[in-house]
């Protein structure tokens, strides 16, 4: 057999961080910092948390270069989704054009 | 007769149009992530209109938020990884031909499910007893949430901050319930393909060299557990920080 079988100690650590990972988000959720930090910082853990669960337990990290070209994919197609839509939202009142 | 038909002709479970057990995992696993780039894309449509209405109206979302259970939310995410860490022991257990653990670590992950589905459940009627389903469908409990004045600390009352109405929480709650609908649709179908997998395994159907039904369902409901990663902090944490300053 030539596939990678990830031992159980690496699962344990990932449920571990990610347990630690949610107790995190919570606590930082109650402390109130400056501007939109505290978006920033639910994000970052957020991000960190999927980062663990797609390259441990769904073995990104172990698979072809074809699985990893899929997954870039999914969040190049997001960044487009969310770059065309807020070059529009967010550029709306830099002209007036006499409404 | 030395060699046995499974070397003459490969696994049983070998389809015709493989090579071998190898590129039919591959392709498989490969065809899964595909389909889940599809799914990501779906979420991905919701997770844009909750950025734009949130970037609209933040004040409103903050007060919504701040009506959502965080104990039964934050229990829910505990649980749901949990789920997720003995999926990929299920997974795991079949690569090493544990047939036994394999089948418990699925019941657990089978009922962790369901716990998730229960909480919701229990939540969704918290918010059908407060009114603040949107829309004018349900009979007798239509969208009219009670909005508390200053110093009223009833938590079934709507505590708006700042400029906040009523109609845009109403908006906040139209993309809570489609978002938290949609995920919890999934695990609907999760627990349904579990079901299936419990069912394959007890009869002893996945080995070390079969049990791409077991990564590829695993693959799901990862991705499903991925999604609440996400929809726990958004709509669930956004407006804490707001609460008692």
């Amino acid at each position: 057999m030539s596939e990678h079988i990830v031992p159980v100690r690496i699962y344990v650590t990932i449920f571990l961080v990610l347990l630690v990972g949610t107790a995190l988000t919570v606590l930082a959720a109650f402390q109130d910092f400056p501007g939109p930090l505290n978006t920033i910082v639910a994000l970052t853990i957020a991000v960190t948390k999927a980062t663990f669960v797609v390259l441990y337990f769904m073995h990104v990290r172990y698979s072809s270069r074809l699985v990893w070209v899929i997954v870039a994919s999914a969040l190049f197609w997001m960044a487009i989704l969310f770059a065309l839509t807020f070059s529009d939202y967010w550029t709306r009142n830099w002209l007036s054009v006499g409404y | 007769m030395d060699a046995t038909t499974e070397e003459i002709h490969g696994h049983r479970a070998l389809q015709h149009h493989f090579e071998n057990m190898e590129q039919q995992r591959e392709a498989g696993t490969l065809g899964m992530w595909v389909f889940l780039v599809t799914e990501i894309m779906f979420f991905g449509g919701m997770f844009l209109a909750y950025t734009l209405y949130r970037s609209t109206y933040p004040a409103a979302f903050a007060s919504a938020s701040n009506h959502l259970d965080i104990t039964l939310g934050a229990l829910n995410t505990g649980v749901l990884i949990f789920s997720s860490f003995t999926m990929a022991m299920a997974v795991y257990f079949t690569q090493v031909g544990k047939q036994r653990s394999q089948v418990i670590c699925l019941v657990i992950t089978l009922l962790l499910g369901l716990t998730f589905l229960g909480v919701k459940a229990k939540e969704y009627h918290d918010k059908y007893e407060d009114r603040l389903i949107p829309g004018y469908l349900i009979p007798g409990r239509s969208y009219k949430p009670e909005v508390a004045q200053e110093g009223d600390h009833d938590p079934h009352k709507l505590h708006l901050l700042g400029n906040a109405t009523v109609r845009q929480v109403e908006l906040f709650y139209w993309i809570y319930f489609a978002m938290t609908g949609m995920h919890a649709l999934h695990m609907i179908i999760g627990a349904g393909l579990l079901t299936f997998l419990l069912i394959f395994s007890l009869k002893g159907r996945f080995d070390p060299e079969y049990h791409s039904p077991v990564e590829v369902i695993g693959l799901y409901w990862h991705f499903v557990d991925i999604v609440w990663i996400f929809l726990f902090p958004l709509l669930y944490l956004l407006g804490r920080h707001l609460e008692h300053g």
